[in-house]
């Protein structure tokens, strides 16, 4: 078979594949059609990140699995990055699908807004290709700039950094632009300000340093900065925006909601980048600051929990699509649990001396990265799913309501288990590694051949599993769910 | 709400509020930020010279401040050679880079960031499981160049790859490492022995 028949092959079988899944693009605006390719994509990395994820998993049990061909470096790297890059793929989908419905005018630059998804697509393609197939170079600047930064998060190459800033201003300039054009809000004004805080926030980790301790000092600024402060806000106007869709929460409640989130959010977590000054050589201050600033980092997060709970049982929990909601629910509490539970636990330095750089932060980053980020994409992905089949109703008595709350149940279920396990895991190796044997690589060595620990990572291999079963089902339910439906969702009025 | 809503639970206060604390917080955040960056400027009292790679590096427990502490001591050339700074930065900048090319921070931490999957390399120099001060040089590099060979699994069965350094890169990494063992990190990691203790 030659290549030109290979492709019509690929064609047919993929025009066979979107005729079953039966979902109407006519059926979105303009903007939304733009939304929903970035979720196609997101899920897509979703699905790679959990794939790279497992294999990870796999070689803390069988170290040669893979040896030599796809190393440990290279698994974790592209988990990791498939991690933080779906989420953005999420977080622009998002902005995308309320901003017409936000500023009530059609968004201004969408053929710009076209280009830069498919110039990042592209670029986040040969990016992961390289990581596949190149790996590592040699210990110079062309590394650097063509293949991998070697910077936990941001490995990009430079060239990538660039074009992700130029595709980020992009973006920018349609939200702006689309604002300026229609109507702006206070849910409009945040998102606006959290944006460009976020896309300056890149440029902070696009340097390269001798001075690691300089070189880490920036690299906080991007990572923390975009996870516990500006990435939290993007949430919390996502959430105010969808509350009122789904709910018809009154636009003056979340507003009002949105501003105390912003106050405590940004209060608690610009000084809480303190917590990541402890030990990379910075001044001794970093420790009282660094303590008590991230250990306030929960409050906002109790504070949306109580928003989304109180305004969801005042209504009754009646909407037209339970998936979405359920999620969002899944949101409160996984943020609050992760993100603010399971980081105050280790976050004061008298006891981060011990667990930091231990399985520790990974248990915490599991909980957090899905409870804060993962859901309210997940939910996001249900309300475009609904209007891309019509304005169907996905409430009581749609049929195949057990695949998306299994998938519900596998994912949550199985991330918390992950995250357990995890949890032990760093338990041991705090007590054992760190405080027993000082650190050292016999002492590391002693805490990795433990049983408890090898036992936990058998136990991350299978809630991993089971996570890995609940974003299949997710992805099954995602292309049929409301197929065949006839009944149209309840038009939501604000009070 | 209505329009006699209380000031706590007026939209436009906390509005102001959500400013305030904003504006706020960032500057104290880039005040802050100039002072740590020039507290931890290379040659300062925290991060030391390049050239602290002529010295020996110790790590111990100070009674009077309850912490670990680099300890900076006589000369103790490596590879037998005396760097000026200029020669001492080239060579720890070809490490640094080194480190970053072959992806180190996805399985190994560096200053306690990174994966999990390998040991620290915050102290690694001064790891005892160099054996001695006299064969460490020769361990290290021998380890980098073939990892597969030389492999430190402490029965763990885990491998670091061959990642195909130069022997230049080699000699970077290990001058790199030497130079990150000298930077004051508040005392992580805690109770670490380092190899001169466990010779004494």
């Amino acid at each position: 078979m030659n290549a030109k028949e290979l492709c019509g092959v690929a064609n047919a079988k993929l025009d066979t594949f979107v005729t079953w899944t039966a979902l109407d693009r006519s059926n979105l605006s303009d903007g939304r059609k733009l939304a929903v390719n970035y979720f196609i994509v997101a899920v897509i990395l979703f699905f790679a990140q959990l794939l790279f994820g497992m294999i990870a998993a796999t070689q803390f049990i069988f170290p040669n699995f893979l040896y030599g061909f796809l190393d440990f470096s290279v698994n974790r790297m592209v988990h990791i990055n498939a991690m933080v890059v779906w989420m953005l793929y999420g977080f622009i989908g998002c902005t995308y699908w309320l901003l017409e419905d936000e500023s009530q005018t059609e968004i201004v630059g969408l053929k710009y807004g076209k280009l830069a998804f498919w110039v990042l697509t592209i670029a986040v393609a040969i990016v992961v290709l390289v990581y596949l197939f190149i790996q590592i170079g040699a210990g110079n600047d062309t590394t650097l700039w063509l293949i991998n930064e070697g910077r936990e998060y941001i490995e990009a190459p430079r060239w990538a950094d660039i074009g992700i800033v130029a595709v980020v201003l992009t973006f920018f300039y349609n939200v702006v632009a689309t604002f300026s054009k229609g109507k702006w809000s206070g849910i409009a004004g945040v998102l606006t300000l959290d944006l460009v805080a976020l896309a300056g926030l890149y440029l902070a980790g696009m340097f390269y340093m001798t001075n690691i301790t300089h070189e880490q000092f920036w690299w906080w600024w991007v990572i923390h900065l975009w996870v516990e402060a500006t990435w939290e806000v993007l949430v919390g106007v996502i959430m105010a925006w969808s509350l009122m869709k789904l709910l018809g929460v009154r636009r003056k409640i979340v507003t009002t909601w949105l501003y105390i989130e912003v106050a405590l959010m940004f209060g608690s977590g610009i000084l809480g980048l303190g917590h990541h000054y402890f030990w990379i050589g910075t001044p001794e201050y970093w420790l009282t600051i660094g303590g008590f600033f991230s250990a306030l980092e929960p409050i906002p997060l109790v504070a949306m929990v109580v928003h989304a709970m109180y305004d969801a049982g005042s209504h009754s929990f009646k909407n037209s699509n339970h998936p979405a909601v359920a999620w969002i629910i899944a949101q409160a509490f996984g943020n609050f649990f992760g993100a603010g539970v399971w980081g105050f636990m280790h976050t004061l330095p008298q006891i981060n001396l011990y667990t930091h750089g231990t399985q520790w932060s990974a248990s915490h980053g599991h909980l957090a990265f899905f409870g804060a980020y993962a859901t309210i994409n997940i939910a996001f992905f249900y309300l475009a799913i609904q209007h891309w089949r019509g304005d169907v109703w996905m409430s009581e008595g749609s049929q195949n309501a057990w695949r998306w709350k299994w998938a519900l149940g596998l994912l949550n279920v199985g991330v918390v288990g992950m995250t357990i396990a995890l949890l032990i895991a760093g338990y041991e190796q705090s007590f054992i590694e760190r405080a027993v044997e000082g650190s050292t690589w016999s002492g590391y060595f002693s805490a990795q051949n433990h049983p408890s620990f090898q036992s936990a990572m058998v136990w991350r291999w299978l809630f991993g599993l089971m996570t890995f079963a609940g974003l299949i089902l997710l992805i099954w339910d995602l292309l049929t769910i409301g197929k065949g439906e006839t009944r149209k969702m309840a038009v939501v009025e604000a009070e | 709400m209505n329009e006699e809503s209380p000031l706590w639970a007026s939209e436009s206060f906390w509005k102001k509020v959500a400013i305030w604390v904003t504006a706020g917080s960032f500057l104290i955040l880039v005040v802050l930020t100039f002072d740590s960056l020039s507290q931890t400027e290379v040659g300062g009292k925290r991060v030391q010279a390049y050239s602290v790679i002529n010295k020996k590096i110790d790590y111990v427990y100070k009674e009077d401040l309850h912490k670990f502490m680099p300890v900076i001591g006589e000369t103790e050339l490596l590879f037998g050679q005396e760097f000026t700074e200029e020669e001492a930065e080239k060579l720890v900048t070809l490490g640094k880079k080194t480190t970053q090319a072959k992806n180190c921070m996805n399985c190994h931490t560096l200053l306690g960031n990174g994966a999990y999957f390998a040991p620290d390399l915050t102290k690694a120099w001064l790891d005892k499981g160099w054996l001695s001060k006299e064969l460490r040089e020769e361990l290290m590099i021998k380890f980098l160049l073939d990892p597969e060979n030389n492999a430190r699994t402490f029965g763990s069965n885990r491998k670091m790859p061959n990642l195909h350094l130069t022997h230049d890169e080699a000699k970077g990494v290990v001058a790199f490492l030497k130079w990150m063992s000298s930077i004051d990190t508040n005392g992580f990691p805690y109770n670490f022995k380092t190899i001169y203790a466990t010779e004494e």
